[in-house]
């Protein structure tokens, strides 16, 4: 800490230098708090699936209906535990751009399977007594003012009604929390057995099923099991595990994790660049104080470490308030995007890698000019001054 | 430091240096078998025509370069025989350096320069800041410890330098024609000040200046020329 104050009069010298390469380092990790954020909305997920579900969708295309007969006959199949099913409803909220989802539920069997999403005792035995009522994540509820008691009309985008109209009326009768930050509230459900008779086609079908299987360790036997016993039918299905079923849906849009570490090492590469100049030049205005500093005692490795600990301290500087910004205005943008990326947020192992890689960055640029401040002879730094 | 002296009872015993710079495949004898001695308590000049070597002789004496033969005494350190990170700790207790154009830190201010030395030792804070008022008072700067060096007038930078060489109470002070940027009144001021820590704190000094009037101040004089010292100024 003694010399920090030495440390931190280098950074202050040029302050126009350091704070223009200050700002390329922010806005690099700003980016990287973003693109973090997006990733994790995206195949986030992923970590949070259930180990014991199973997805059971119709072999060719997600989007083709499965009978809802096979689910009693998937409950037969030796280690599924019990299944149940949602189906897309395509709703919209008074304008598109409000897009959350909406899916008929069981809603029993629904609650069972999804532990996640945590509704009060009361709300759940009003959802069973109302055939119209719905239940929606606190987040939606929030960003539109909804409260149990209301009314929400919904056009769907998909499903007419029997008297051909589109738009579908729910009670709100619960409101639900997520067990945990990367439990998706968003969502909203309604019963299905109103659904089904409300709608005009498509009876007795359902979008896809969720299987929990008695053992985890057993759930590929148990997704072939399932696989076999819908085989040579007309709706045949594929089954693979919940976390498997995100990443496809995700990998719809790319590799998500190869794009953002594509984009970020383009930025990171350039940020080198400018970071690692600006520690040169600095380093290469200061070779006669270099001088002055190893005349007074400061050995070869004090004075290395010194550059070394300056380039750090820019970039963790940097890396902070990037990442500060980061974590500011992503719930601002969690807002706008809820609809398209429910999951928007910045997860807590980003800011521990960004750091690391503040660090690392700092570490990095500073090597090179360090290394020539460590080797400078005392006699030729001095004829500089 | 070490007030011992060596075998033959000097402070400084520089014997049979030789330093040769090599410049691509050219070899440039800047001292050759040069013999110098400086006894304890004394303040000696060291004066000679540009290029004659005067600053390579300071760097020697200081630990700051190797000469190419021969051995660099002081007290009773054989100071080449020491690896760059004895000597550079060697440098912090021992040896005080003093610079024409003072080598301050520009962006720390006054007392900060001056406690540069002392981070490299043991001291608490509240011991580096009594060290560093007690430095400043000797040069006459208590009144000006917070004041960048930009603030502050040749000569003042200059006694910042000398209390920045004189904080860890080093027996040795190296200057390097400490009065070369200064007008001739702070010029006397700063040569004041080295005869007084000469003098009063008994502070061995070696200074390599141009000017006879600064030689004048000194205990002794020697001049260096083509590599070699005598008594006399070259005819």
């Amino acid at each position: 800490m003694k010399f920090f104050q030495l440390i931190w009069s280098n950074l202050r010298r040029k302050k126009l230098r350091t704070c223009l390469t200050l700002l390329s380092v922010v806005v690099a990790f700003m980016l990287f708090g973003f693109l973090s954020a997006i990733q994790e909305a995206l195949v986030g997920g992923v970590a949070l699936a259930g180990a014991d579900r199973l997805i059971v969708r119709e072999k060719v295309s997600i989007i083709n209906l499965l009978p809802a007969s096979y689910e009693a006959r998937m409950e037969r199949i030796p280690g599924v535990d019990f299944a149940t099913h949602q189906t897309w409803f395509g709703g919209i909220y008074q304008n598109p751009k409000n897009f959350f989802m909406q899916n008929p539920v069981e809603p029993e069997k629904f609650l069972k399977m999804h532990p996640e999403f945590i509704l009060p005792a009361d709300e759940e035995k009003t959802w069973l007594a109302t055939r119209t009522g719905a239940i929606v994540g606190r987040r939606t509820a929030e960003r539109f003012g909804w409260k149990i008691g209301d009314k929400i009309p919904i056009r769907s985008t998909i499903w007419p009604q029997t008297d051909g109209s589109f738009t579908w009326t729910f009670d709100i009768v619960g409101i639900f929390n997520g067990k945990d930050k990367g439990t998706d509230t968003t969502p909203l459900f309604f019963r299905y057995d109103y659904f089904d008779e409300a709608r005009n086609f498509g009876k007795g079908q359902v979008g896809w099923y969720t299987i929990r299987v008695k053992d985890p360790s057993q759930a590929a036997e148990v997704a072939g099991r399932v696989d076999d016993e819908f085989a040579n039918s007309p709706a045949e299905t594929k089954t693979e595990p919940e976390g498997a079923f995100i990443q496809a849906w995700a990998s719809q849009l790319g590799n998500i994790v190869f794009i953002v570490a594509a984009i970020l090492s383009a930025v990171f590469f350039t940020i080198l660049l400018v970071t690692g100049n600006t520690m040169a030049q600095a380093v290469r205005e200061r070779t006669g104080e270099m001088g002055v500093l190893k005349a007074i005692g400061f050995t070869n490795g004090q004075v290395m470490a010194l550059v070394l600990a300056e380039s750090c301290l820019l970039a963790v500087i940097g890396g902070l308030a990037g990442l500060g910004l980061a974590c500011a205005i992503t719930p601002v943008m969690a807002q706008k995007l809820s609809g398209l990326l429910p999951l928007f947020f910045l997860p807590a192992r980003a800011l521990f890698i960004g750091l690391g890689l503040s660090i690392a960055l700092g570490l990095v640029t500073g090597i090179i000019p360090a290394l020539q401040a460590m080797r400078l002879r005392v006699a030729d730094a001095l004829r500089r001054m | 430091m070490n007030e011992n002296l060596s075998q033959n009872g000097a402070l400084v015993d520089v014997e049979g240096v030789d330093k040769i710079f090599h410049r691509g495949s050219e070899d440039i004898h800047v001292l050759s078998n040069l013999n110098l001695r400086v006894s304890t308590g004394d303040f000696l000049a060291l004066m000679g025509p540009s290029g004659s070597g005067k600053s390579t002789l300071l760097n020697l004496i200081g630990g700051l370069d190797h000469p190419t033969r021969g051995t660099v005494t002081i007290g009773e350190e054989k100071i080449g025989r020491l690896s760059d990170r004895a000597l550079a700790a060697w440098r912090s207790r021992h040896i005080g350096f003093v610079f024409q154009l003072y080598n301050l830190m520009p962006m720390l201010t006054a007392e900060r320069n001056v406690e540069l030395p002392l981070l490299l030792t043991h001291l608490s804070r509240v011991e580096r800041k009594k060290h560093v008022e007690t430095a400043l008072a000797v040069v006459g700067l208590s009144h000006r410890t917070t004041h960048y060096p930009r603030t502050l007038s040749g000569g003042e930078q200059q006694r910042v330098g000398i209390a920045r060489a004189i904080v860890t109470d080093p027996t040795l002070l190296l200057c390097d024609e400490p009065t070369g940027d200064l007008d001739r009144k702070s010029g006397d001021e700063i040569l004041d000040l080295l005869q007084a820590l000469n003098r009063e704190h008994g502070k061995t000094i070696v200074m390599v200046t141009h000017d006879p009037h600064a030689s004048a101040r000194a205990s002794r004089t020697v001049y260096l020329n083509k590599g070699q010292l005598s008594n006399e100024p070259l005819k």
